[in-house]
């Protein structure tokens, strides 16, 4: 994985995802290790992402690590009208890693195309976010203890909602059954569906949010956007059907954890907060760890 | 019988490019760089053809592609076809194929994708040849048939 850059999450096998996996729990153990002190970081958000940066943040100041970059593209060089291609010609000079947020689909991949050292994607527009993938199969592994074999439930907008369309390509490799919950306007698309046929994986759609879910081992909710639907009386039907409750988990599995990539709005109550297999805000902090993880390794340290 | 007259004067060796849609003869010229050549090239648009209404045709002397290179038109002709010409006789006939990368020559349909908003090389795999479908290398959307669109 030494000198690879991350763009999207089909560019790790099977094996460095478990790798990654395996690093997490190591640095969730001990966080911190000063292996990055001889390390600059770029950190170019060209939209801002206050979670994802902190979180990229948090990780390389617990790695000794430094960092440069903006928060936004009005306070770099874009807004003078600057190329992406001079942009990142001119940081990879200065730095040994770029991590990078762009509201362009492609940009990441064009980024590590034109960047003399590995370019890990924060995000690029509606295309793909690998690092919050490996965050969810970091949370999946430590609340089930294995990725193997598990029934995952994905819930709300799975058609546009990168974030699942990336862990349903992750999770395939670990024989998992899928069961998608979302309004019919919003169905996972075709050619998720034939992935999954190809690979013989059995997944099975609802588009009632029912005692189904007492057979779920991991819960993934995820926001359904009023700015997704051309017909705002389609968006009034929708937008409390897909909303868990805690009187819903009643049956559900011990096991069970619920899984949200956040900000949340509306669709999971807060009366769910308190419950044990609630496991969102711990989900977040996971990401600390599997971003050490992800530039340990990227930078050849682990 | 009356000798069949042509409407472009024949090459004594060279490449024929026939059967170009018409429409396309000018984005055929320029995608195989022959605006920046010094051979000599005879060229007929807006001929009778049974097969597809108006064709096109190119004539270049002393001028052989290679495969790669000619592969290049397929996404805007299809249909071309190639004689290669030595001493007034066909030698040759080729057929033009779509190549699995397709490099610089056609545009992502996706307004949101990188290759629309910066000064750079379109990149696409090929996934589907009929009904067209490619794969752009950057934002991974599939640009199809209808939506195609030739730099």
């Amino acid at each position: 994985m030494k000198n690879k850059s991350l763009v999207s999450i089909t560019d790790f096998s099977k094996e460095e995802i478990l790798r990654i996996v395996e690093l997490a729990a190591e640095f969730e153990a001990n966080p911190n290790q000063k292996l990055m002190d001889d390390k600059v970081v770029s950190s170019l958000f060209f939209e801002p992402s206050t979670r994802t940066r902190l979180s990229f943040e948090t990780a390389i100041q617990r790695l000794g690590g430094r960092i440069i970059g903006f928060t936004d593209s009005s306070s770099s060089s874009t807004s003078k009208g600057e190329s992406l291609n001079d942009t990142i010609k001119m940081v990879s000079n200065y730095s040994d890693l770029i991590v990078m947020r762009h509201p362009l689909e492609g940009s990441a991949r064009y980024a590590s195309e034109v960047s003399d050292v590995p370019v890990i994607n924060a995000g690029d527009g509606a295309n793909q976010h690998p690092t919050q993938t490996l965050l969810d199969m970091y949370s999946i592994y430590k609340t089930q203890g294995t990725l193997d074999n598990l029934n995952i439930f994905l819930v709300g907008d799975l058609k546009y909602g990168r974030t699942v369309h990336s862990l349903l390509m992750a999770m395939s490799q670990f024989n998992p059954t899928f069961n998608f919950i979302s309004p019919d306007s919003l169905k996972m698309p075709d050619e998720y569906k034939l992935f999954l046929d190809k690979k013989g994986i059995k997944y099975y759609e609802h588009l009632e949010f029912t005692d189904i879910i007492e057979e779920a081992d991991i819960l993934y909710m995820t926001r359904v956007q009023r700015e997704r639907f051309s017909d705002p009386i389609e968006y009034e039907k929708v937008k409390n059907v897909y909303v868990l409750r805690n009187s819903m988990l009643d049956n559900t599995k011990d096991n069970l954890r619920i899984l949200h990539p956040l900000p949340r709005v509306n669709e999971i109550h807060t009366d769910v907060d308190a419950n044990p297999k609630a496991y969102y805000f711990e989900q977040a902090e996971n990401g600390v760890y599997a971003r050490m993880a992800i530039m340990a390794s990227i930078l050849g340290l682990k | 019988m009356t000798k069949k007259e042509l409407s472009v004067r024949a090459i004594k060796n060279g490449t024929v490019i026939d059967h170009i849609p018409a429409t396309h003869l000018f984005k055929v010229i320029s995608i195989l760089g022959l605006d920046k050549i010094e051979n000599q090239i005879t060229f007929g648009t807006n001929l009778k053809s049974k097969q597809q209404g108006h064709k096109a045709i190119i004539k270049v002397a002393k001028k052989y592609f290679a495969d790669e290179d000619i592969n290049k038109i397929a996404l805007v002709a299809p249909s071309a076809k190639l004689n290669i010409i030595e001493d007034y006789q066909v030698v040759e006939k080729k057929v033009v194929e779509i190549p699995e990368q397709i490099v610089g020559i056609a545009k992502c349909f996706n307004p949101k994708c990188i290759t629309n908003n910066e000064n750079m090389t379109t990149r696409f795999s090929l996934v589907e040849k009929s009904p067209l479908a490619l794969k752009c290398q950057y934002c991974e959307k599939i640009t199809n048939e209808a939506h195609l669109e030739v730099l």
